[in-house]
């Protein structure tokens, strides 16, 4: 996250201030799917896995659900409808192994980490990596001590090799194949993601850390994450993502599940910053049961389209669950993200804070649903969301959704959009500030709520991150 | 010899093409403090404004300078870094924007550089005690929530750490209580210098029972009528306004 860049980078980012977009030479993969969606490249993914026949079975029957169902008619249907599923690779393994140290990465793909600061940032602040390059998991790690406490974590297909018991019991209970057209997409091809299992009572203090990262063009990344968080204990999750630029687009079409089990903690932090090419339509879902807290910290600053919202099932009386989210959205960009809480026990409560920010003629949607199921009394529910529009040119719309079947239950919903204010700029600049520092301070100031809730370091960057996105943004 | 800081000429200014001032002349030279009286929607804030250059107030006829360079040319953060500082009426909250980054930033904004964070918080809290500001402060976000006291000690605060040559303070004393009003004046007498000068604009006498301004004037409908030294602010405080606007009559 803190890479150093090379003059050629610079240069070659000029314009798109993206400083992520490089790519490497592909002359040494593995095996890369021809492109197109056929049971034959379903099966060989299988194959080359060596997954159990129910797996494959899965996979065949989610790519008949996938093949049957309709594309969704709302968010952006229209950039939806232009996604060319015959053209995209759905399986790209770029090497046979898997490194416990970054010495054992292949020299290209360790250097593209590198470049990402992954590899630092594992010996800075983290607990244990996953580092996904393309469709494989080509480096993990886990601190001893954690293991030694029982702690899993590992990529999803090691998972199924090592714990088919625990995967075969889960996979796919939070969010089946059928759910929508991208879950039935993810269960029919799904590799990498991450699999993490905590043991009754375990804290794991320190954040666990997976990176994804797409090389190819035209590339499917399709990884499959399932956090199970068994009573009392607490892990914190955080994923980030990039990709080149590249003038054609690829997809990245996830599914997360998480399970918090009575009494346990699962935060999830996401900053997403892919290229402006990359369409990201991600299912993420958790089920909270009994006196459990579940928090979805989402952060969306890249991508071309993102569909996305994060979803809680309060399951278990007292449950809690929380969903912080940003949104940026540049020029060519839609961010349609938001959050669902569904309200099923009694005593249960959620908070959904959405911010967002457009500029350049970019695009955020706020789609959320509040629901309470009959007999789910004293239920709390809170909903705010803020939209800060750069220029004219921008947009932002707001879709909330109540379905409250329910009346002991207290429901606040606030939203608000505004404009960065020419007295906010005057001021700050009346005390010297550029008119481009003017304007990053009071977007930063916008976001706070989000960045405080992030390690100090991830704070920094998307500190960082906003500048570049702010320089000369304002005429 | 007499350092002239701040020159107004003839001076035309309109708003959504409504002239507000018709011709403002003022010269403020180092080591002066001015008052500027007048009632309200005589002109006193567009003229705190236009000098810190916010977009909305439209120049039309005349000049500003400063050590004899054209500010009109020059954006608000320019004006800030050469040495004009505005202490506003009614200070925005930018939220989320603690105290402490807000002022390290505009401190290095204007001194062109970094300062030394050890440094920098020994002059912070050296100012801060001066002003009766509670360490808290500066974790708060830059005005959200503030008390209209808070809001000017904060002001007066910025005022100390970017030491301008010329202050212009914008109804400074308004929203404040005695003891609030009191630590202020205290402020601004103790940051005045023989190198800088200050702009007080205020419609109300009472800031200047405890700050003695050499020069005051008094606006009305856009033009400075009359000035004179301290005395004509007792003199306002005693007989109001309508004395000088009848004066004008009369000499018409």
């Amino acid at each position: 996250m803190v890479a150093e860049l090379r003059q050629d980078d610079v240069l070659k980012n000029v314009g798109t201030d993206y400083k992520y977009g490089f790519h490497d030479a592909e002359k040494d993969y593995a095996f890369k799917s021809g492109k197109g969606l056929t049971r034959e490249i379903v099966t060989k993914i299988s194959q080359m896995k060596n997954e159990p026949e129910w797996m494959l079975n899965y996979r065949l029957k989610a790519l008949d659900i996938f093949l049957k169902k309709p594309m969704p008619k709302w968010g952006n249907a229209k950039l939806l409808n232009d996604i060319d599923f015959a053209n995209i690779h759905y399986y790209v393994r770029a090497t046979e192994k898997q490194g416990k140290n970054w010495e054992d990465v292949p020299e290209g793909i360790k250097n593209t980490f590198d470049r990402l600061g992954i590899p630092e940032a594992e010996r800075k602040f983290l607990a244990g990596v996953t580092a996904q390059y393309e469709s494989e998991v080509v480096y993990h790690s886990i601190r001893e001590d954690l293991e030694k406490q029982g702690v899993i974590f590992t990529d999803m297909d090691t998972g199924l090799r090592e714990h088919e018991a625990i995967i075969k019991e889960y996979f796919g209970t939070v969010i089946p194949s059928a759910d929508n057209k991208f879950s039935a997409l993810n269960s029919a091809v799904w590799s990498g993601g991450s699999f993490v299992w905590v043991p009754a009572g375990v804290r794991v203090e320190i954040p666990l850390q997976a990176y994804f990262r797409i090389n190819t063009e035209n590339m499917g990344q399709f990884e499959r994450t399932l956090i199970i968080a068994e009573p009392g204990s607490f892990v914190h999750y955080i994923e980030g993502c990039t990709a080149p630029v590249y003038s054609s687009d690829s997809l990245h079409s996830a599914v997360v599940e998480l399970i918090a089990k009575p009494g346990a903690h699962i935060r999830y932090t996401t900053i997403q910053n892919w290229s402006k090419n990359v369409y990201n339509l991600v299912t993420k879902r958790a089920v909270a049961h009994e006196d459990s807290k579940v928090e979805w910290v989402d952060g969306n600053l890249g991508s071309k389209l993102t569909m996305k919202y994060p979803s809680i099932y309060l399951v278990g009386p007292r449950a809690h669950g929380e969903v912080l989210s940003i949104a940026f959205a540049g020029e060519d960009q839609h961010q349609d993200a938001g959050a669902k809480m569904v309200h099923v026990a009694p005593d249960t409560s959620s908070i959904i804070v959405s911010k967002s920010i457009s500029k350049n003629g970019g695009r955020t949607s706020y789609r959320g649903l509040v629901k309470v199921y009959p007999e789910a009394h004293n239920v709390k529910s809170s909903v705010k969301c803020d939209a800060l529009l750069m220029d004219e040119a921008s947009r932002s719309d707001t879709y909330p959704t109540m379905e409250i079947d329910e009346k002991d239950v207290t429901i606040e919903h606030e939203a608000t959009v505004s404009k960065v204010g020419e007295e906010q700029l005057f001021y700050l600049m009346s005390r010297g500030l550029s008119q481009d520092e003017a304007t990053t301070m009071i977007v930063n100031g916008f976001f706070e709520p989000f960045t405080k809730e992030l390690p100090l370091e991830y704070a920094v960057e998307l500190n960082r991150l906003i500048q570049l996105e702010m320089e000369g943004s304002v005429g | 010899m007499t350092k002239t800081i701040l020159t107004i000429k003839d001076l035309h200014v309109s708003v959504e093409d409504k002239e507000i001032l018709k011709g403002v002349n003022l010269t403020i030279n180092a080591g002066e403090i001015h008052a500027l009286m007048g009632r309200n929607g005589s002109g006193k804030s567009t003229l705190s404004y236009t000098l810190m250059g916010h977009p909305r107030y439209k120049v039309t006829k005349g000049q500003i300078l400063f050590h004899g360079k054209d500010l009109l040319v020059m954006p608000a953060d320019e004006r800030a870094r050469l040495g004009m500082y505005l202490a506003f009426q009614y200070p925005v909250a930018i939220p989320g924007v603690s105290v402490s980054n807000f002022l390290r930033a505009a401190v290095k904004a204007k001194r062109g550089q970094d300062v030394p964070i050890k440094e920098f918080r020994a002059e912070l809290k050296d100012n801060m005690t001066k002003l009766g500001i509670a360490n808290e402060f500066l974790s708060r976000y830059v005005n959200d929530g503030f008390s209209g006291g808070e809001k000017k000690r904060l002001e007066i605060l910025q005022m100390a750490l970017l030491k301008p040559e010329m202050a212009v303070l914008d109804e400074t004393d308004s929203g404040l209580d005695i003891d609030a009003l009191k630590t202020v004046a205290e402020g601004i007498n103790s940051l005045a210098s023989s190198d800088n000068a200050v702009l007080l604009i205020t419609h109300y006498q009472r800031l200047l029972n405890y700050i003695t301004p050499q020069f005051v004037h008094v606006m009305h409908n856009g033009e400075v009528i009359k000035s004179g030294d301290s005395k004509l602010a007792h003199e306002l405080e005693a007989k109001g306004y309508d004395w000088i606007t009848q004066e004008l009559v009369a000499q018409a």
